[in-house]
Protein backbone atom coordinates (compact mmCIF):
# COMPACT_ATOMS: atom_id res chain seq x y z
CA UNK A 1 0.00 0.00 0.00
CA UNK A 2 1.65 3.20 -1.12
CA UNK A 3 1.19 6.70 0.31
CA UNK A 4 -0.90 8.84 -1.96
CA UNK A 5 0.89 11.64 -3.14
CA UNK A 6 -1.69 14.23 -1.35
CA UNK A 7 -0.59 13.00 1.76
CA UNK A 8 1.89 15.16 3.44
CA UNK A 9 2.18 14.91 7.27
CA UNK A 10 3.37 17.75 9.02
CA UNK A 11 5.92 15.87 10.98
CA UNK A 12 8.06 12.67 10.82
CA UNK A 13 10.32 12.20 13.30
CA UNK A 14 13.56 9.07 12.52
CA UNK A 15 13.86 7.49 15.82
CA UNK A 16 12.16 6.55 19.05
CA UNK A 17 14.86 6.88 21.89
CA UNK A 18 13.62 9.51 24.87
CA UNK A 19 14.49 12.39 22.39
CA UNK A 20 12.33 11.23 19.88
CA UNK A 21 9.38 10.03 22.04
CA UNK A 22 9.25 13.33 23.84
CA UNK A 23 9.31 15.24 20.50
CA UNK A 24 6.40 12.81 19.80
CA UNK A 25 4.69 13.50 23.21
CA UNK A 26 4.92 17.54 22.55
CA UNK A 27 4.07 17.28 18.70
CA UNK A 28 1.05 14.75 19.16
CA UNK A 29 -0.33 16.97 22.01
CA UNK A 30 0.06 19.98 19.29
CA UNK A 31 -1.98 17.93 16.84
CA UNK A 32 0.52 17.77 14.57
CA UNK A 33 0.22 14.11 14.49
CA UNK A 34 3.58 12.75 14.17
CA UNK A 35 4.97 9.81 12.21
CA UNK A 36 7.26 8.11 14.41
CA UNK A 37 9.74 5.13 12.15
CA UNK A 38 10.72 3.98 15.40
CA UNK A 39 13.64 1.68 13.70
CA UNK A 40 13.71 -2.34 14.44
CA UNK A 41 14.16 -4.86 17.17
CA UNK A 42 17.74 -5.69 17.52
CA UNK A 43 20.13 -6.95 20.24
CA UNK A 44 21.95 -3.46 20.27
CA UNK A 45 21.29 -0.06 21.20
CA UNK A 46 20.19 0.92 17.98
CA UNK A 47 17.03 -0.56 18.33
CA UNK A 48 13.02 1.09 19.15
CA UNK A 49 13.66 2.81 22.68
CA UNK A 50 17.15 3.24 21.86
CA UNK A 51 19.97 2.75 24.25
CA UNK A 52 18.21 2.39 27.53
CA UNK A 53 16.27 -0.69 26.35
CA UNK A 54 19.94 -2.46 27.08
CA UNK A 55 20.13 -1.11 30.74
CA UNK A 56 18.41 -1.97 33.84
CA UNK A 57 18.05 0.18 36.68
CA UNK A 58 18.21 4.23 35.69
CA UNK A 59 18.60 6.20 39.10
CA UNK A 60 19.11 9.60 37.79
CA UNK A 61 15.97 10.08 35.66
CA UNK A 62 13.57 12.49 37.49
CA UNK A 63 10.72 11.79 39.01
CA UNK A 64 11.55 8.24 39.90
CA UNK A 65 13.03 8.59 43.50
CA UNK A 66 13.18 4.92 43.61
CA UNK A 67 14.04 4.21 40.57
CA UNK A 68 12.96 2.77 37.05
CA UNK A 69 14.03 0.01 35.16
CA UNK A 70 15.27 1.43 30.89
CA UNK A 71 12.58 -0.49 29.39
CA UNK A 72 9.91 0.01 31.17
CA UNK A 73 10.62 4.08 31.04
CA UNK A 74 10.71 3.63 27.57
CA UNK A 75 7.85 1.93 27.34
CA UNK A 76 6.03 4.35 29.28
CA UNK A 77 7.27 7.34 26.84
CA UNK A 78 6.10 5.45 24.14
CA UNK A 79 2.85 4.68 25.66
CA UNK A 80 2.61 8.59 26.48
CA UNK A 81 2.82 9.21 22.61
CA UNK A 82 0.58 6.54 21.74
CA UNK A 83 -2.19 8.37 23.62
CA UNK A 84 -1.92 11.31 22.12
CA UNK A 85 -2.16 9.87 18.55
CA UNK A 86 1.31 9.71 17.73
CA UNK A 87 1.46 7.15 15.31
CA UNK A 88 4.59 4.22 14.97
CA UNK A 89 6.41 2.14 12.01
CA UNK A 90 8.86 -0.30 13.78
CA UNK A 91 10.97 -0.23 10.89
CA UNK A 92 14.03 2.13 10.15
CA UNK A 93 14.04 4.51 7.58
CA UNK A 94 15.76 3.34 4.13
CA UNK A 95 16.90 6.99 2.70
CA UNK A 96 15.95 10.12 2.73
CA UNK A 97 15.62 13.23 0.34
CA UNK A 98 15.49 16.66 1.79
CA UNK A 99 16.37 18.58 -0.81
CA UNK A 100 13.04 19.51 -1.73
CA UNK A 101 9.74 20.33 -0.01
CA UNK A 102 7.93 18.93 1.11
CA UNK A 103 10.96 16.07 2.29
CA UNK A 104 10.35 12.52 1.52
CA UNK A 105 11.72 9.49 3.67
CA UNK A 106 10.92 6.06 2.40
CA UNK A 107 10.63 2.65 4.75
CA UNK A 108 12.16 0.20 2.40
CA UNK A 109 10.28 1.38 -0.70
CA UNK A 110 7.65 3.20 1.00
CA UNK A 111 7.64 6.52 0.51
CA UNK A 112 6.64 9.04 3.62
CA UNK A 113 6.07 12.82 2.97
CA UNK A 114 6.64 15.57 5.76
CA UNK A 115 6.39 19.04 5.70
CA UNK A 116 8.71 18.80 8.73
CA UNK A 117 11.48 16.35 9.94
CA UNK A 118 13.07 15.79 13.22
CA UNK A 119 16.14 13.49 13.41
CA UNK A 120 16.11 11.91 16.52
CA UNK A 121 18.43 8.56 15.50
CA UNK A 122 20.26 8.43 18.23
CA UNK A 123 24.07 6.58 18.72
CA UNK A 124 24.99 2.91 19.02
CA UNK A 125 27.67 1.08 20.66
CA UNK A 126 30.89 1.07 19.20
CA UNK A 127 32.58 -2.61 18.53
CA UNK A 128 36.22 -3.43 18.83
CA UNK A 129 36.70 -3.71 14.93
CA UNK A 130 38.29 -7.31 15.67
CA UNK A 131 37.30 -10.23 12.69
CA UNK A 132 36.33 -12.45 15.73
CA UNK A 133 34.02 -10.48 16.83
CA UNK A 134 31.45 -11.12 13.91
CA UNK A 135 31.95 -15.14 14.84
CA UNK A 136 31.68 -14.82 18.55
CA UNK A 137 28.50 -12.38 19.03
CA UNK A 138 26.46 -14.42 21.21
CA UNK A 139 29.20 -17.38 22.08
CA UNK A 140 30.56 -15.57 24.51
CA UNK A 141 31.13 -12.11 23.61
CA UNK A 142 28.31 -9.77 24.17
CA UNK A 143 27.08 -6.24 23.36
CA UNK A 144 24.40 -6.55 25.96
CA UNK A 145 25.28 -7.40 30.00
CA UNK A 146 21.45 -6.92 31.09
CA UNK A 147 20.58 -9.80 28.17
CA UNK A 148 23.23 -11.78 28.35
CA UNK A 149 24.68 -11.59 32.19
CA UNK A 150 22.84 -14.63 33.66
CA UNK A 151 24.82 -16.77 31.30
CA UNK A 152 28.16 -16.26 33.02
CA UNK A 153 27.34 -17.26 35.97
CA UNK A 154 30.48 -18.81 38.18
CA UNK A 155 32.57 -17.61 35.09
CA UNK A 156 35.83 -15.21 34.85
CA UNK A 157 34.78 -12.42 32.49
CA UNK A 158 36.07 -8.83 31.16
CA UNK A 159 34.23 -5.75 30.57
CA UNK A 160 36.11 -3.33 28.04
CA UNK A 161 35.87 0.15 28.44
CA UNK A 162 35.88 2.73 30.90
CA UNK A 163 32.44 5.24 31.02
CA UNK A 164 29.59 4.84 33.18
CA UNK A 165 28.10 2.37 30.69
CA UNK A 166 31.22 -0.10 31.39
CA UNK A 167 31.37 0.42 35.05
CA UNK A 168 27.53 -0.42 34.95
CA UNK A 169 27.39 -3.68 33.76
CA UNK A 170 30.82 -4.94 35.35
CA UNK A 171 28.76 -3.82 38.86
CA UNK A 172 25.90 -5.64 37.08
CA UNK A 173 27.92 -8.59 35.93
CA UNK A 174 29.24 -9.03 39.50
CA UNK A 175 25.68 -10.80 40.17
CA UNK A 176 26.29 -13.33 38.36
CA UNK A 177 30.07 -13.91 37.45
CA UNK A 178 32.90 -14.82 40.01
CA UNK A 179 34.95 -12.04 38.88
CA UNK A 180 34.95 -9.12 36.04
CA UNK A 181 38.11 -7.74 35.10
CA UNK A 182 37.55 -4.27 33.43
CA UNK A 183 40.17 -3.46 30.61
CA UNK A 184 40.72 0.38 30.27
CA UNK A 185 43.30 1.86 27.52
CA UNK A 186 43.86 4.46 30.20
CA UNK A 187 45.08 4.74 34.00
CA UNK A 188 41.79 6.65 34.85
CA UNK A 189 37.95 5.97 34.36
CA UNK A 190 36.20 8.64 32.72
CA UNK A 191 32.78 7.47 34.75
CA UNK A 192 31.35 9.67 37.31
CA UNK A 193 32.52 9.56 40.81
CA UNK A 194 29.85 7.30 42.23
CA UNK A 195 30.07 4.62 39.60
CA UNK A 196 33.92 4.43 39.87
CA UNK A 197 33.51 4.48 43.74
CA UNK A 198 31.54 1.36 43.53
CA UNK A 199 33.56 -0.70 41.07
CA UNK A 200 36.50 -0.18 43.81
CA UNK A 201 34.32 -1.30 46.39
CA UNK A 202 33.19 -4.76 44.50
CA UNK A 203 35.57 -7.21 45.69
CA UNK A 204 34.78 -8.94 42.23
CA UNK A 205 35.67 -5.87 40.03
CA UNK A 206 39.45 -6.10 38.97
CA UNK A 207 41.08 -3.03 36.91
CA UNK A 208 43.71 -3.65 34.17
CA UNK A 209 44.56 -0.08 33.61
CA UNK A 210 46.57 0.96 30.10
CA UNK A 211 45.29 -2.13 28.08
CA UNK A 212 43.43 -2.62 24.96
CA UNK A 213 41.84 -5.91 23.13
CA UNK A 214 43.63 -7.33 20.21
CA UNK A 215 42.60 -10.55 19.51
CA UNK A 216 39.70 -12.72 21.01
CA UNK A 217 40.49 -16.46 20.99
CA UNK A 218 37.94 -18.96 20.69
CA UNK A 219 36.67 -21.18 17.81
CA UNK A 220 33.16 -21.95 18.56
CA UNK A 221 32.96 -19.76 22.06
CA UNK A 222 35.17 -17.43 23.79
CA UNK A 223 37.97 -18.61 25.58
CA UNK A 224 40.31 -16.32 26.00
CA UNK A 225 41.23 -12.65 25.09
CA UNK A 226 44.67 -11.07 23.91
CA UNK A 227 45.17 -7.88 25.71
CA UNK A 228 48.35 -5.50 24.72
CA UNK A 229 50.09 -3.09 27.27
CA UNK A 230 49.51 0.19 25.78
CA UNK A 231 52.63 1.44 27.89
CA UNK A 232 54.93 -1.22 27.88
CA UNK A 233 53.29 -2.67 24.04
CA UNK A 234 53.73 -6.62 26.02
CA UNK A 235 51.43 -8.89 24.97
CA UNK A 236 49.55 -11.19 27.69
CA UNK A 237 46.75 -13.72 27.13
CA UNK A 238 43.36 -13.38 29.98
CA UNK A 239 41.47 -16.37 30.51
CA UNK A 240 37.75 -15.12 30.59
CA UNK A 241 34.84 -16.87 28.48
CA UNK A 242 32.67 -14.21 28.33
CA UNK A 243 33.64 -10.05 26.82
CA UNK A 244 31.12 -7.73 27.34
CA UNK A 245 31.76 -4.53 25.00
CA UNK A 246 31.38 -0.22 26.43
CA UNK A 247 34.13 1.64 24.91
CA UNK A 248 31.78 4.05 23.14
CA UNK A 249 29.25 5.42 20.83
CA UNK A 250 29.10 6.45 17.33
CA UNK A 251 26.30 8.68 15.87
CA UNK A 252 23.45 7.01 13.64
CA UNK A 253 23.90 9.70 10.89
CA UNK A 254 24.92 7.39 8.07
CA UNK A 255 21.58 8.14 6.57
CA UNK A 256 22.57 12.01 6.46
CA UNK A 257 25.77 11.75 5.19
CA UNK A 258 25.82 15.20 2.50
CA UNK A 259 23.08 15.72 3.26
CA UNK A 260 23.02 17.53 6.73
CA UNK A 261 26.20 19.23 7.92
CA UNK A 262 28.23 17.02 10.65
CA UNK A 263 31.29 17.66 12.39
CA UNK A 264 34.17 15.11 12.22
CA UNK A 265 33.04 12.16 14.36
CA UNK A 266 29.88 12.29 12.08
CA UNK A 267 27.51 14.35 14.98
CA UNK A 268 24.99 16.62 13.48
CA UNK A 269 25.34 19.91 14.02
CA UNK A 270 22.89 22.49 15.35
CA UNK A 271 22.36 25.76 15.46
CA UNK A 272 23.47 26.54 19.32
CA UNK A 273 20.56 27.36 21.05
CA UNK A 274 18.37 25.38 19.09
CA UNK A 275 17.56 21.86 17.33
CA UNK A 276 18.23 23.59 14.22
CA UNK A 277 20.10 21.95 11.16
CA UNK A 278 21.58 23.39 8.14
CA UNK A 279 18.21 22.55 6.28
CA UNK A 280 15.40 24.59 7.39
CA UNK A 281 12.47 22.73 8.65
CA UNK A 282 14.68 19.84 9.42
CA UNK A 283 15.39 19.57 13.15
CA UNK A 284 18.05 17.13 15.26
CA UNK A 285 17.74 16.40 18.98
CA UNK A 286 19.42 13.52 21.50
CA UNK A 287 22.63 12.22 21.32
CA UNK A 288 23.22 12.46 17.55
CA UNK A 289 23.54 16.03 17.93
CA UNK A 290 25.03 15.54 21.34
CA UNK A 291 28.42 14.13 22.16
CA UNK A 292 28.75 16.25 25.42
CA UNK A 293 25.71 14.94 27.98
CA UNK A 294 24.19 11.91 25.94
CA UNK A 295 22.06 11.74 29.19
CA UNK A 296 18.49 10.32 28.80
CA UNK A 297 17.30 13.66 30.47
CA UNK A 298 18.93 16.03 28.34
CA UNK A 299 17.58 14.11 25.03
CA UNK A 300 14.04 14.51 26.35
CA UNK A 301 14.99 17.58 26.72
CA UNK A 302 16.86 18.80 23.56
CA UNK A 303 13.32 16.78 22.03
CA UNK A 304 10.84 18.74 23.57
CA UNK A 305 13.34 21.84 22.23
CA UNK A 306 12.93 20.17 18.38
CA UNK A 307 9.11 19.74 18.76
CA UNK A 308 8.95 23.31 19.68
CA UNK A 309 11.25 24.53 17.30
CA UNK A 310 9.45 22.51 14.68
CA UNK A 311 5.67 23.64 15.57
CA UNK A 312 6.87 26.89 15.54
CA UNK A 313 8.14 26.39 12.34
CA UNK A 314 5.02 25.18 10.94
CA UNK A 315 3.35 28.00 12.03
CA UNK A 316 5.65 30.78 10.45
CA UNK A 317 4.99 28.51 6.75
CA UNK A 318 1.41 28.44 7.55
CA UNK A 319 1.29 32.42 8.16
CA UNK B 1 -2.18 -20.61 16.61
CA UNK B 2 -0.87 -19.04 19.31
CA UNK B 3 2.70 -19.89 20.60
CA UNK B 4 3.22 -22.86 23.19
CA UNK B 5 5.32 -22.56 26.34
CA UNK B 6 8.04 -25.24 26.81
CA UNK B 7 9.49 -26.60 29.81
CA UNK B 8 12.22 -29.15 30.52
CA UNK B 9 9.62 -31.42 31.17
CA UNK B 10 7.76 -31.05 27.23
CA UNK B 11 11.27 -30.15 25.33
CA UNK B 12 12.09 -33.24 23.64
CA UNK B 13 8.48 -34.34 22.91
CA UNK B 14 7.20 -31.69 21.67
CA UNK B 15 10.36 -31.40 19.37
CA UNK B 16 11.04 -35.02 18.65
CA UNK B 17 6.62 -35.02 17.73
CA UNK B 18 6.87 -31.99 15.60
CA UNK B 19 5.07 -32.85 12.68
CA UNK B 20 6.16 -28.97 11.60
CA UNK B 21 9.03 -27.07 11.57
CA UNK B 22 9.17 -25.30 15.49
CA UNK B 23 11.19 -22.21 16.30
CA UNK B 24 12.00 -22.43 20.04
CA UNK B 25 12.72 -18.48 21.41
CA UNK B 26 14.73 -18.33 24.28
CA UNK B 27 13.79 -15.72 26.32
CA UNK B 28 13.72 -14.09 29.94
CA UNK B 29 11.64 -11.36 31.70
CA UNK B 30 14.83 -9.34 32.29
CA UNK B 31 15.72 -9.15 28.27
CA UNK B 32 14.94 -5.51 27.20
CA UNK B 33 15.57 -7.30 23.36
CA UNK B 34 13.18 -10.40 23.86
CA UNK B 35 10.35 -8.22 24.54
CA UNK B 36 10.54 -6.35 21.57
CA UNK B 37 10.39 -9.63 19.39
CA UNK B 38 7.81 -11.16 21.30
CA UNK B 39 4.67 -9.84 19.40
CA UNK B 40 6.62 -10.51 16.42
CA UNK B 41 6.66 -13.46 17.17
CA UNK B 42 3.07 -14.07 17.86
CA UNK B 43 2.21 -12.27 14.89
CA UNK B 44 4.40 -14.96 12.70
CA UNK B 45 2.84 -17.81 14.62
CA UNK B 46 -0.78 -16.13 13.53
CA UNK B 47 -0.16 -15.61 9.86
CA UNK B 48 1.79 -19.15 9.46
CA UNK B 49 -0.57 -21.15 12.08
CA UNK B 50 -0.80 -24.43 9.87
CA UNK B 51 3.18 -24.03 8.68
CA UNK B 52 5.19 -23.66 11.59
CA UNK B 53 5.06 -23.46 14.72
CA UNK B 54 6.70 -21.22 17.63
CA UNK B 55 7.45 -22.46 20.77
CA UNK B 56 8.76 -20.36 23.93
CA UNK B 57 11.30 -21.60 26.02
CA UNK B 58 12.09 -19.32 29.28
CA UNK B 59 15.92 -19.49 30.55
CA UNK B 60 15.03 -18.64 33.79
CA UNK B 61 12.91 -21.53 34.44
CA UNK B 62 14.90 -23.80 32.30
CA UNK B 63 18.28 -22.97 32.38
CA UNK B 64 19.41 -27.08 31.14
CA UNK B 65 17.73 -27.12 28.02
CA UNK B 66 19.14 -23.20 27.15
CA UNK B 67 22.92 -25.09 28.51
CA UNK B 68 22.31 -28.23 26.32
CA UNK B 69 21.91 -25.74 22.84
CA UNK B 70 24.58 -23.33 24.18
CA UNK B 71 22.61 -20.65 24.25
CA UNK B 72 24.76 -17.80 25.70
CA UNK B 73 22.69 -14.91 24.56
CA UNK B 74 18.93 -14.16 24.27
CA UNK B 75 17.04 -13.82 22.20
CA UNK B 76 18.38 -16.60 20.39
CA UNK B 77 16.07 -18.65 18.27
CA UNK B 78 16.68 -22.28 17.18
CA UNK B 79 14.52 -23.56 14.11
CA UNK B 80 14.28 -27.37 14.26
CA UNK B 81 12.82 -29.54 11.70
CA UNK B 82 13.10 -33.37 11.76
CA UNK B 83 14.21 -32.76 15.38
CA UNK B 84 17.41 -31.68 14.63
CA UNK B 85 18.51 -27.95 14.84
CA UNK B 86 18.14 -25.85 11.37
CA UNK B 87 18.59 -22.54 12.23
CA UNK B 88 20.12 -20.73 14.67
CA UNK B 89 18.89 -16.81 14.96
CA UNK B 90 20.82 -14.55 17.85
CA UNK B 91 19.37 -11.18 18.92
CA UNK B 92 16.05 -9.41 18.00
CA UNK B 93 15.60 -9.08 14.34
CA UNK B 94 12.63 -6.86 12.61
CA UNK B 95 9.85 -9.02 11.41
CA UNK B 96 11.08 -9.24 7.77
CA UNK B 97 14.43 -10.61 8.55
CA UNK B 98 13.34 -13.11 10.88
CA UNK B 99 10.33 -14.40 7.94
CA UNK B 100 13.75 -14.30 5.43
CA UNK B 101 15.40 -16.53 7.90
CA UNK B 102 12.44 -19.07 7.90
CA UNK B 103 11.25 -19.08 4.70
CA UNK B 104 12.44 -22.09 3.51
CA UNK B 105 10.39 -23.98 6.48
CA UNK B 106 7.38 -21.99 5.49
CA UNK B 107 5.00 -24.15 2.79
CA UNK B 108 3.52 -20.89 1.09
CA UNK B 109 6.83 -20.18 -0.08
CA UNK B 110 7.07 -23.24 -2.19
Amino acid sequence: MSTPPSDVRPIIIIGSGPAGLTAAIYTARASLAPLVIEGEPSSTSDQPGGQLMLTTEVENFPGFPDGIMGPELMTNFRAQAARFGAEFITEKVTRVDFSERPFRVWVRDEEYRAESVIVSTGARSLMLGLEAEQRLIGHGLSTCATCDGFFFRGHEIAVVGGGDSAIEEATFLTKFADKVTIIHRRDEFRASKIMQQRAFDNPKIEMLWNHTVTEINGTDKVESIEVTDTVSGAVSTLDVTGVFIAIGHRPNTDLFTGVLDMDETGYLETVPGSSRTNIEGVFACGDVQDHTYRQAITAAGSGCMAAIDAERWLESQHA
Amino acid sequence: MATINLTTNTFDETIGGSALPIVVDFWAEWCGPCKQIAPILDQIADEHAGEITIAKLNVDEHPDIAMRYQVMSIPTMLLFSGGDVRRRIVGAKSKSALLQEFDEFLSSSH
